[in-house]
């Protein structure tokens, strides 16, 4: 469902992703791992077509449809989704009307129905319920004051709510003591469907004992060096990004 | 469709929407200002003889008075001459009637506008509360609806010409005790031009049974509009009131110079709110409504509120200071505003508050946004006098860029002679960060609605106080004003 082909992209000018390929089949949770600088946080923000990653070569398919070009609202309405490591404030606007606002907008731009407001707080109190986020939350302004639990949680509400088809998770355990990396990627777990895929960057191998993946691959330098199950992360644990990415190359 | 679209939609349109000029064969008075143009505008009202020798008493005091340039703002010089101070639509004869009576092609405008001047539809919908509106085109007032329904409880709500007719002696009594002839050149030029406005009287001790509007409408080339609102609230009575407007999009500046004043007896409250949406001129800068507007509210009695609500999206210049007198003791003033000022509009507005009784409190809540090449003002002034023993401010003041070629300035005067007055003041400035706007984009909402919606979240407290119903018109305003103001 995704496919990666040979991607090159510049931040301000310079070159980052030197050749990165991927490919992530339906239903399945991939682990991006890397050393600091590798490309990661550039990797997800390129896929969200985020401005200022600009792409100089090969290109990103979602079900066989390139996507290179698209804006981040269309992408979004594709079905991608990106969990931030730093969820954003926006003062005085409550989750709740973020939430609703989000959700038809991308109704509107797949050209579907949008919900009328008592369809919309019963998917959102449903869901709110699921993943333990308190109706008082759901009020509050986004993000504003929340912890870094809380806006983790608040993402995951977001991912739960605009039923993404590619989920991207970006440093999703920076900033969360062990009780909410648990809670958080309790969430995330409920979240895996068979027509759902997961793209999990992180530094640290310690979110993969909670959020199981698939396949690992190893960023360096700008592109995929090494991929393999879960055992790669325990190598990575054990001799460091040096050992491992030196041994592969 | 849900608020958010029908921004969305009307963010499409991508035009000001009220820009319409409407074919209404209008009586003028002749060009320019004179003694006989207000001797013509006195007779056209039928107005007493007191009233004329008000009127020419301020032109003479006006034409000794200079133009104001302490405001940060720039225009060329306004020739007086070169406009009308009186326009009427031919078919008004009589003045206010009832709605069977009023030329349907006037009607059909407001219909345009989307102001209800049909009491049953107003009716018509379960949830929807009832809305009296006076409304007001170019120098007369059109209709007047629910009179009936309020006259009941003894409040009176009509156009000031007719209270002068129907009221004379509580005219006479309040008007220019807010806000005297010689106040300021603008209010002057209103004291002696004035042609339109509302009179309301609240009774002792009744609340207003529903919110009471004008509805202002500048149509015809070349006019200037001058109303004059009055509204006393008697001692523990409560009126909730709002004005709207809206003028066509022209090439040349339009004038409009208003003079309101509140009157709020012992333990009586008057909660005064206003969406200016006059025609801000195109995005060079052509045309536009230059509004220059006196506002003035005195908390006459004891424990007297006063509360100004401002949302001000349009017009090329606005110049304006809804302020209010704390002469009782206990009073409370308020002052809650979003000034938008898009293209090469320029804002320059805030408050008085004046601290004159005991234990008065104040509170200044004020929220700027500025885009293109606009420059917006916060000018506001807290004065404490030296028998005010209690008195308390609050002022917070936040301005939004949006861009790198506008401007925000925010001028606080502070002057207390007693030094047990508490006071407090807030500002802040801050920008919309790309960061902020890409999660918004990520999670699929569209640029411009993206910029709506943090918009109207650093908005959120003033438009909070507005009543409901506009409060959702007041939060699409701000998304339409602001459009193609984020590359």
């Amino acid at each position: 469902m995704l496919e990666i082909k040979d991607l090159h992209v510049n931040v301000f000018g310079k070159e980052i992703l030197k050749g990165l390929s991927l490919k992530v089949p339906p239903g399945e949770v991939h682990a991006i791992m890397g050393p600091n600088g590798a490309g990661k946080s550039t990797t997800s923000y390129t896929l969200a077509g985020r401005a200022g990653y600009e792409v100089t070569g090969g290109q990103i398919d979602l079900f066989g449809e390139d996507i290179t070009g698209l804006s981040p609202e269309e992408r979004a309405a594709k079905g991608i989704f990106l969990a931030f490591q730093y969820p954003l404030e926006i003062p005085g606007v409550s989750t709740m009307n973020f939430l609703k606002t989000a959700m038809n907008a991308q109704a509107k731009l797949r050209g579907e129905k949008e919900l009328d407001a008592a369809q919309f707080l019963r998917i959102v109190r449903a869901a709110a319920k699921e993943l333990n986020i308190s109706e008082d939350m759901l009020k509050r302004p986004l993000n504003v004051g929340f912890s870094g639990g809380e806006k983790k949680r608040n993402e995951t509400l977001q991912m739960a709510l605009l039923k993404p088809k590619l989920a991207i998770l970006d440093e999703m355990d920076s900033g969360l003591d062990i009780d909410a990396l648990k809670l958080v990627a309790e969430g995330v777990n409920k979240l895996r469907a068979p027509d759902r895929s997961f793209l999990v960057i992180t530094h640290y191998q310690r979110l993969l004992d909670y959020i199981q993946p698939d396949v690992i691959h190893i960023l360096s330098g700008g592109k995929i060096v090494l991929s393999g199950d879960k055992s790669l992360a325990l190598q990575l644990e054990e001799n460091g990004y040096d050992a491992v990415i030196n041994k592969a190359a | 469709m849900s608020e958010e679209t029908e921004t969305l939609q009307e963010l499409a349109d991508r035009k000001y929407k009220y820009g319409f000029v409407s074919e209404i064969e209008s009586d003028f008075a002749p060009k320019g200002l004179n003694e006989d143009v207000i001797r013509f505008i006195s007779a056209k009202k039928d107005e007493p003889d007191w009233l004329l020798a008000y009127r020419l008493d301020a032109y003479k005091r006006w034409l000794t008075m200079e133009e104001p340039h302490w405001a940060k703002l720039h225009y060329p010089k306004i020739d007086f001459q070169d406009a009308y101070y009186y326009a009427a639509p031919k078919s008004d004869n009589d003045g206010p009637k009832t709605i069977g009576d009023v030329d349907p092609e006037l009607l059909r405008v407001y219909e345009k506008l989307g102001i209800p001047l049909h009491e049953q539809e107003a009716l018509a919908g379960v949830q929807q509360r009832k809305i009296a509106v006076d409304a007001v085109f170019d120098s007369v007032s059109v209709v007047t609806t629910f009179k009936e329904e309020l006259s009941k409880v003894g409040v009176i709500f009509c156009p000031i010409s007719e209270a002068l007719k129907s009221h004379p002696d509580l005219v006479k009594k309040y008007l220019g005790s807010v806000v005297p002839v010689t106040d300021n050149f603008y209010a002057t030029l209103n004291a002696a031009v004035f042609s339109e406005g509302s009179f309301v009287y609240i009774p002792p001790g009744v609340r207003c049974p529903m919110e009471l509007s004008t509805y202002f409408r500048i149509n015809a080339a070349k006019s200037g509009q001058f109303e004059r609102t009055l509204i006393i609230a008697d001692k523990g009575s409560y009126v909730s009131y709002l004005e709207g407007c809206t003028a066509p999009q022209r090439d040349e500046n339009q004038l409009h110079a208003a003079v309101v004043e509140l009157i709020a007896m012992d333990d009586a409250e008057i909660k005064y709110s206003t969406v200016q949406n006059w025609y801000p001129g195109d995005e060079n800068g052509k045309g536009g409504i230059y509004n220059f507007v006196t506002k003035r509210g005195d908390c006459r009695g004891d424990r007297s509120k006063i509360a100004w609500t401002q949302v001000e999206t349009g017009s090329s210049i606005t110049w304006k200071y809804p302020s209010c007198i704390l002469r009782g003791d206990g009073s409370k003033g308020e002052f809650y505003s979003i000034a938008i000022a898009n293209n090469f509009q320029q804002a320059d507005t805030g408050t008085k508050m004046l601290h004159l009784g005991k234990n008065t409190s104040s509170r200044i809540v004020s929220k700027g946004i500025s885009a293109g090449h606009a420059q917006n003002t916060y000018r506001g002034l807290v004065s404490v006098h030296a028998k005010a023993d209690g008195a308390r401010n609050f002022t917070q003041c936040d301005s939004l860029l949006l861009g790198d070629k506008c401007g925000a300035h925010t001028v606080p005067y502070i002057q207390s002679r007693n030094p047990k007055a508490i006071l407090e003041h807030e500002a802040t400035t801050s920008k919309i960060s790309d960061d902020q706007l890409f999660y918004c984009l990520s999670r699929g909402i569209p640029t411009e609605e993206a910029v709506a919606l943090i918009v109207n979240g650093f908005c959120r407290e003033v438009l909070q106080q507005l009543p409901m119903e506009f409060a959702v018109e007041a939060q699409k305003l701000v998304g339409i004003s602001l459009e193609g103001s984020v590359g």
